[in-house]
């Protein structure tokens, strides 16, 4: 069981949710991707979008500023 | 809707015009990466976005469609539906999406063809134009006719650009 990380605190939509759908397509079933995202949609769509799509989210921590953590299990 | 039926979303893609096709693929976009199966259907103007030939080039059955080819042109000639200003608006777009980190309209398709997001062709228009299938790029899954449309979009949202 890997974990990868992806960082989008520097995209905007829809490249946020695009780049995490992709990452989270290649990653092994199991493994783990934490995503750095910013507040405001990120926040509040992608963890929200990934369990609508059957991926478990583990948790979603502060990371600095804006940034935050979302763990997502595949 | 049931939980496990998936959300769709359908978007006939008539305009030819570099805003309004990078509005198309946003949306497109958008839509695949939280999970809804998206159909684009390309007609008229819309059908440069997915033409192999991305700048201009005589494609079309005979002399009149091949100059309406190379006037149309592709997805890199595509103009701006305002302040175009001879093809340099595109051009300003492209460089300020790019300054501000924002998709550009060639990452757009790129990443509707990464999603799978499925690509239609406009069997009529196609055929007033002189186009082929081949003429496209191969990610165009069929040529489709109104009723095909009507049958692939049912149960979703359907959105006119």
């Amino acid at each position: 069981m890997a974990t990868h990380t992806l960082d989008i605190t520097k995209e905007h939509c829809p490249m946020t949710f695009v780049k995490t759908k992709l990452k989270l397509a290649q990653i092994a079933q199991g493994d783990i991707l934490e995503v750095l995202l910013l507040e405001g949609e990120p926040l509040n769509n992608v963890p929200k979008s990934a369990a609508e799509q059957g991926y478990h989210v583990i948790g979603i921590s502060h990371v600095e500023g804006n940034v935050h953590k979302v763990i997502i299990k595949k | 809707m049931a939980d496990n039926q998936q959300k769709k979303l359908s978007i006939i893609a008539f305009s030819g015009e570099f805003d309004r096709l990078t509005a198309a693929f946003t949306l497109a976009t958008g839509a695949a990466a939280v999970g809804y199966e998206v159909n684009i259907f390309f007609t008229f103007w819309g059908l440069d976005a997915i033409k192999r030939k991305t700048g201009r080039s005589l494609v079309g059955g005979t002399f009149l469609t091949k100059i309406f080819g190379f006037l149309m042109g592709g997805l890199k000639s595509t103009p701006t539906s305002r302040f175009n200003f001879f093809g340099a608006g595109p051009r300003i777009f492209r460089f300020l999406m790019r300054k501000n980190n924002v998709a550009t309209l060639e990452e757009l398709v790129e990443a509707a063809i990464a999603l799978g997001i499925n690509l239609y062709a406009c069997e009529m228009a196609m055929h007033v134009l002189g186009l082929k299938q081949s003429d496209f790029i191969h990610e165009v899954k069929d040529t489709l006719g109104v009723a095909s449309f009507l049958e692939i979009s049912e149960g979703g949202r359907t959105l006119f650009i």
